[in-house]
């Protein structure tokens, strides 16, 4: 066998729900590992917001689609002796699966690294899986893996009703569900049948209400094997692990029980012969002491990095050396730095860990949680207790629950949903008895005893006064200040004030694998109210960086890189770098992506409490998205200092009427705009203004309840229906205006220059939320003048902000004339991606200017470097896992990720691009096209252009007429052909139906749309992307589909 | 009394004082002052022999959770002096429980102390050793002596007291049927190690640890086993020198069983700073090349030199300190872990196997 000295290592791609940045984490770690083997990395990876993406990570970067033939290209040119496949979650596996069974591994003699092919096929196809299970007398439920109707009907009949639907071999239990009765069952595995690769679906008896656990475990191929952590769902089976609330390590299981999963974990581990990580979920009766294996994944998961974190073993460190051939102890604990690796990490805390849902971007999404994933992120909390841990975790997540219906109480404990957590909290404070909820629930009653504690404290705090000891001991059970102050009417700062005259205040505590018993080198800590503190500040320069909290829709992984880029240029610097996150599953919380880690919610107390410990010269908010920036103004006000741009600029920018001001000052022109606090006053803003408007409420994220209004009435709707007006929280209206070019620049401002990284050029039109449009950089459209204009309004603007680091304008172009939409003195969304557009370390530059360098020192200047590739952004949507939701664009928010395409030739980079976010764009086939009445224009040009390309057209009526040889489609009530029955017969290979105004759910568009998204066929709602389509499929049909290392492409 | 009206104190001898509430029985007990990191097992923890005379700290802070039950016994009655942890769960929900942890140790008469900063204390143990300690619990309105406390655990020293005789049996016990019969040299033996042999098809027979070699061959054994106990092994070189005498047996030997046999071999034995007590220790097997995670409870270590016809079969990872050793030639080893687990991982069992056939 020839030696390994170059490894091939396959990304996950964009940021999907079920799939997040626990990759970027498990893959830069094993990247890091690897290199430190002196292995050469090659890299793969779609999406440009990744850590593991940057040529400081991998020794040769490819942001190309995670697709088998760019894959086999990237082999052809690299020659790796090795892949490995387990640290890009299912994106990853199924890859290689598809790269071995294509025989390419074989053809150009690359090793699959770790665990082997085999292994994955035994662990992924449900039927071998039982089997092997079967073979080594380990419990399962009963299940049957189906590869038609009948096989799950006649399980069905035998078994009855509810019934677990598993499709094989996709992710985040995509396309699965519970299935009470015929007509769900139906609907299940219609969609199983269409989503599964293989068309497999495991059908499972259901054991809703049994306990679920899981092992994490590492394997080497030496047959050495150990657990790294025991994970204990709070949620009973039924809810999938990514939506259950999660302990560790487990709180109900006695040692017996504890290894007797531990032991099977360990049984069935060594019969699939991993070598590397993997995780195994076990479903535990408790009142028999009987359990049932449910799964293995045969690869890191979202599991592993919690587990990770939650224990500070580095998992995909450890996992990325064993795939090379190293044995667990000859690998040493880079921890403790002092034992070795291979040993059972020892908690003395207590982690939880809550999902992040996107319910409040999608309010019509059916809320009820199962066996398929619909969170997006997730917040990790550590304490002393589970009460502290819980509660810390809790106000982690940055959302206010919604009040409880009272009426409905029953149904929310019973039933899954997001809220269930408040409900639980709720029900108690009025009096249920916790036996009540264990029934309704059917979570252990611990875990209830555990939150009565919590509402018990909290009747205390209402009704005593006030002691030193009673405030010491709420503080113990992880009670926020602002909690105990509205318990006690009282304001946070005079609860502050208290517990720093009383003494009471947190000290911070190791997390260091072992328990206390080695003295570990690794500052990784957490807060919680003991007495003895770990964490001794050192006398060096240090920044602390804020970091975004979860991953939520409208602030992503991108926040995330843009902290750890932060911190990666301080520490160059020679500054201490500390790091302050609450999301377990980013690189920004790897213990060793900063000088000190400390895993906390990003409160404002949480935050002082340790700028007083640290005493920092200063904090960094500008990179943590919308979570660091709101704090800018409580940290200014109580005397911390803000590095970068202060918080006076930040407040212009986010005030409308300060903005405007200053816009007039400047002479910059905007959309014409007004805010309004009642009714009354919208209504006369708007006809002002003039319909259509975008209204929205002020200082919120990513476009939440941002709609786009065409008349009156519709803007009372609004006002009644979507949000609260009033004098503290006005709504803003602008001025729509339609069929315009969005584009936006990402820069850095020193205080004097400002350095332009690139013009990004929305292919949508003006109106899509910026995060949801695909854009490209150079620009295709904007004519020289108006971006050289576009230029000095944004010097004028940086400056007038006194902005010090990052800053991304939004502007409008129609007709030539530019408005500006929006300024954001910070880093911003585009920024990874456009650091890797132009190849150039944005953040590390910004970073740098913050610490008081000038642009001129770092060689830079206002002028903007010549770009020689376009490089074009893609973006990703849930809408397949959000049943119910409606594809359509505005400007609200609704991607979770994005993808990045680069090539000489724009059509040829949207081509890449649109690949690399996971669409199976055809090159040839059949396109339906139904157009709203305004984009009608553009029928004739956009049906040439498919059928110039071999495509048979299907048209609906209106857009029909527009286009010679188009076959007519039906309405859908009117019968066949319409586009769901096209779908069905699997006749066409790519939808284009662009909505008509107003929120239509029931209409034929709305249905055309879930239909061609539940047959997983690419749809496309915006007329501008269907023309830059066209040409993509055009230019990808003619040209050669180029590979090239990223940083290449500039050259 | 509720266990929140209880107060407890542990007075360190290097003169550390940690106020906590008080659980369990409200009494004032002295011992030498250890700490386990392992997860769960308390149960098993408090009632193994090998915790006479200690005063154990659960590095795990969250701690009662699932209760007592009647199976998790590894002898009749609660072995430590005290207990201090860091959260005491009063109301226990497990399909098994039969009491809680706070009502065990009432009924056992031993003090227990939670709301400690746990952590500090076992980080305190890391670097300066374990050491003598006091604990005593006490109604809320009450005052407790806390010079009188800091005197008792100084005049405390924990290797001039001779455990083993305090826990080992008074005449020998048979346990269990088979084909095979083994001698377990029952020197505070915990009741997974009967349990372990008697699954295997062997009757044991349990023995005062002071048995002579003469006494424990009337019994015609198949072989031997040396099981784990409290103390200093120096203390039991008595024992030693009756193991001797019986080398032609099959011998197995668990932790001070292991001792025993190392002082036996010619070796000495020396005190470890702080011990391992956990159920994650790494050992590894030096001829199959291959680590186990173990269940270790041990104070003391045994030297490599003088072991003469012994060899070193198993090193710690941690520290590298000897965790198994053999005779070269003849069916004599044993290791410084817990095979039988109780709490802890179950990895080890195989031991059990490779001894029942060497029988």
């Amino acid at each position: 066998m020839e030696k390994l000295s170059k490894v091939l290592v396959i990304g996950s791609g964009p940021i999907v729900i079920g799939q997040s940045a626990e990759f970027d984490y498990s893959g830069s770690q094993a990247c890091a590992s690897l290199r430190e083997e002196g292995l050469k990395v090659v890299l793969i990876n779609s999406n440009p917001a990744t850590i593991q993406t940057d040529k400081e990570v991998a020794d040769i970067v490819y942001i190309e689609p995670l697709r088998v033939e760019f894959v086999e290209k990237i082999i052809e040119r690299e020659r790796p002796q090795g892949i490995i496949a387990t640290m890009g979650g299912q994106t990853g596996l199924n890859l290689a699966m598809e790269l071995h069974q294509k025989g390419i591994l074989e053809k150009y003699g690359v090793r699959l690294l770790g665990t082997s092919i085999n292994t994955i096929e035994l662990a992924e196809d449900r039927g071998k899986f039982s089997d092997l299970l079967r073979s080594i007398n380990e419990p399962q439920l009963a299940s049957v893996a189906a590869k038609t109707i009948e096989d799950a009907y006649a399980f069905s009949t035998q078994h009855g009703f509810p019934l677990v639907l598993r499709p094989a071999y996709t992710l985040g239990g995509t396309g699965g569900g519970i299935a009470r009765n015929q007509a769900e069952f139906d609907d299940l595995l219609n969609l199983g049948f269409t989503l599964s690769p293989t068309h497999q679906i495991l059908v499972e008896q259901a054991v809703i209400g049994w306990a679920e656990f899981e092992y994490e475990v590492m394997r080497d191929s030496q047959d050495n094997c150990i657990t790294i952590c025991n994970m204990e769902n709070i949620d009973p089976m039924g809810v999938h692990t990514g939506e259950s609330i999660v302990v560790a390590p487990s709180q109900t299981l006695s040692d017996d029980e504890h290894q007797m999963l531990r032991s099977a974990a360990l049984h069935i581990i060594r019969a699939l012969d991993i070598q590397g990580g993997c995780n195994i979920q076990f479903a535990l009766n408790q009142q028999t002491g009987k359990y049932v294996v449910v799964e293995v994944n045969p690869r890191l998961s979202r599991s592993s990095a919690l587990a990770s974190k939650a224990t500070g073993y580095p998992i995909a460190r450890v996992a990325a050396k064993i795939a090379i051939g190293k044995s667990l102890w000859q690998i040493q604990n880079a921890v403790t730095k002092a034992t070795p690796a291979c040993f059972e990490p020892a908690l003395d805390y207590a982690v939880v860990k809550i999902p992040r849902w996107p319910f409040d971007k999608m309010p019509e999404a059916n809320r009820v949680i199962g066996t398929q994933m619909k969170s997006t992120g997730e917040v990790m909390a550590i304490g002393r207790t589970f009460e502290e841990s819980l509660q810390k975790a809790m106000r982690s997540l940055e959302q206010k629950p919604a009040k409880p219906d009272l009426s409905k109480m029953d149904y929310y404990l019973s039933t899954p949903t997001d809220t269930r957590l408040f409900y639980i909290f709720e029900a108690l404070r009025t009096g249920y008895a916790p036996q009540k909820i264990v029934e309704l629930t059917q979570i252990h009653p611990w875990f209830i005893d555990r939150m009565a504690d919590i509402v018990r404290m909290e009747k205390r705090l209402s009704g005593e006064i006030l002691s030193s000891p009673l405030l010491r001991d709420a503080k113990r059970m992880g009670f926020s200040d602002a909690q105990i102050a509205s318990l006690t009417d009282k304001d946070a700062s005079y609860i502050r004030a208290m517990r720093k005259e009383n003494n009471i205040i947190p000290v911070y505590k190791m997390v260091d694998t072992c328990a206390a018993e080695f003295d570990a080198k690794t500052p990784y800590y957490y807060s919680t109210y003991e007495v003895e503190n770990d964490s001794i500040p050192t006398k060096r320069r240090k920044v602390i960086v804020i970091g975004s909290g979860p991953i939520r829709i409208g602030q992503g992984i991108e926040f995330d890189y843009c902290c750890c880029h932060a911190s990666f240029a301080l520490r160059k610097m020679g500054i201490e770098s500390i790091m302050i996150n609450n999301n377990p599953e980013t690189m920004s919380t790897d213990f060793d992506a900063s000088d000190r880690l400390y895993f906390d919610p990003l409160t404002y107390e949480d935050v002082l409490n340790l700028i007083e410990h640290e005493q920092p010269e200063g904090v960094i908010v500008q990179f943590g998205g919308q979570t660091s920036i709101n704090l800018a103004e409580k940290l200014h006000a109580a005397g911390v200092r803000i590095l970068g741009t202060q918080f006076d600029g930040i407040d212009i920018a986010e005030d409308r009427e300060r903005f405007k001001k200053l816009l007039e000052k400047l002479d910059i022109p905007q959309p014409r705009n007004g805010t309004a606090t009642n009714e009354k006053e919208a209504l006369a803003a708007a006809s002002a203004i003039s319909y259509p408007i975008v209204v929205r409420p002020s200082y919120v994220i990513a476009g939440r309840a941002m709609q786009i209004i065409y008349n009156s009435e519709d803007l009372k709707k609004y006002l009644t229906e979507a949000v609260e007006v009033s004098e503290q929280r006005p709504v803003l209206i602008d001025k729509y205006i339609e069929k315009a070019i969005e584009c936006e620049i990402d820069g850095i401002c020193d205080g004097k220059e400002l350095f332009i990284g690139g013009i990004m050029e929305h292919i949508e039109r003006a109106g899509v939320h910026s995060g949801d449009a695909s854009c490209v950089t150079p620009p295709v459209k904007l004519l020289p003048e108006t971006q050289t204009q576009l230029i000095d309004y944004s010097q004028k603007i940086a400056l007038a902000l006194a902005t010090i680091g990052a800053i991304n304008i939004q502007y409008i172009v129609k007709d030539g004339q530019i408005l500006v939409l929006e300024a954001n003195p910070r880093g911003s969304r585009t920024m990874p991606y456009l650091s890797k557009a132009i190849n150039r370390p944005l953040i590390n530059i910004a970073t740098q200017v913050i610490m008081g360098k000038m642009l001129s020192e770092l060689g830079l200047s206002s002028k903007m470097l010549p770009q020689k590739a376009y490089a074009v952004k893609s973006v990703v949507f849930p809408f397949l896992k959000l049943r119910g939701v409606d594809f359509v664009l505005g400007p609200e928010m609704k991607s979770t990720g994005e993808s990045m395409g680069v090539d000489k030739q724009f059509s040829l980079a949207y081509y890449k691009s649109l690949l690399g976010a996971n669409l199976k764009i055809p090159l040839s086939g059949a396109v339906a096209i139904s157009l709203n009445k305004e984009d009608q224009e553009h029928a004739t040009e956009l049906g040439s252009k498919f059928l110039s390309l071999g495509f048979e057209v299907y048209a609906t009526d209106g857009t029909a007429k527009h286009i010679k040889g188009a076959k007519v489609l039906k309405k859908i009530a009117e019968g066949e052909p319409n586009v769901p029955s096209l779908l069905t017969k699997k006749l066409i290979g790519l939808v284009i139906n662009t909505p008509t105004k107003g929120k239509q759910s029931g209409t034929d568009g709305f249905k055309i749309r879930r239909a061609a998204i539940e047959a997983n066929i690419p749809c496309i709602t915006n007329i501008e992307a269907a023309l830059a389509l066209a040409d993509a499929i055009g230019a990808a049909k003619v040209n050669h589909l180029a590979i090239m290392p990223v940083d290449e492409y500039g050259k | 009394m509720n266990a929140t009206e209880k107060k407890a104190v542990l007075v360190l001898s290097d003169g550390s004082v940690y106020y906590g509430y008080g659980f369990g029985s409200l009494t004032t007990r002295e011992g030498e002052l250890v700490f386990n990191t392992s997860m769960t097992g308390y149960q098993e923890s408090l009632t193994d022999p090998s915790y006479a005379g200690q005063i154990l700290v659960e590095t795990y802070p969250l701690i009662g959770n699932y209760g007592i039950n009647d199976l998790a016994f590894e002898s009749p009655k609660v072995h430590v002096e005290g207990f201090a942890i860091r959260n005491l769960c009063d109301a226990p929900h497990h399909y098994q429980s039969t009491k809680s942890l706070d009502k065990f140790l009432e009924d056992a008469g031993v003090p227990g102390i939670w709301g400690l900063d746990t952590r500090s204390i076992v980080r305190k143990l890391r670097n300066s050793g374990v050491m003598p300690a006091c604990i005593t619990t006490y109604a809320a309105n009450e005052n407790p002596d806390i010079a009188a406390l800091l005197t008792a655990a100084k005049k405390l020293d924990y290797s001039k007291i001779d455990f083993v005789e305090k826990v080992t049996l008074g005449k020998a016990q048979t346990h269990g049927k088979g084909n095979k019969k083994v001698v377990l040299l029952d020197c505070g033996a915990k009741g997974g190690i009967v349990h372990e042999l008697n699954a295997r098809g062997v009757q044991v027979i349990a023995m005062p640890a002071f048995s002579k070699a003469d006494e424990i061959l009337s019994f015609s054994p198949d072989g031997i086993c040396v099981s784990n106990g409290p103390g200093d092994p120096a203390r039991l070189e008595s024992i030693s020198n009756e193991l001797k005498r019986l080398f032609h047996l099959p011998m197995f030997g668990i932790c001070l069983g292991n001792q025993l046999l190392g002082q036996a071999a010619g070796a000495k034995t020396y005190k470890l700073k702080f011990g391992h007590r956990g159920a994650n220790h790494p050992v590894l097997d030096k001829k199959a090349n291959k680590v186990v995670i173990t269940t270790q409870n041990h104070g003391y270590s045994v030297t490599e030199k003088g072991l003469g016809d012994f060899e070193v079969t198993h090193i710690n990872c941690n520290d590298n300190s000897i965790e198994g050793i053999a005779h070269k030639e003849l069916p004599i080893f044993a290791v410084q872990y817990h095979p039988e687990a109780n709490p802890g991982p179950c990895d080890s069992k195989y031991l059990f196997d490779k001894f029942v056939k060497s029988l």
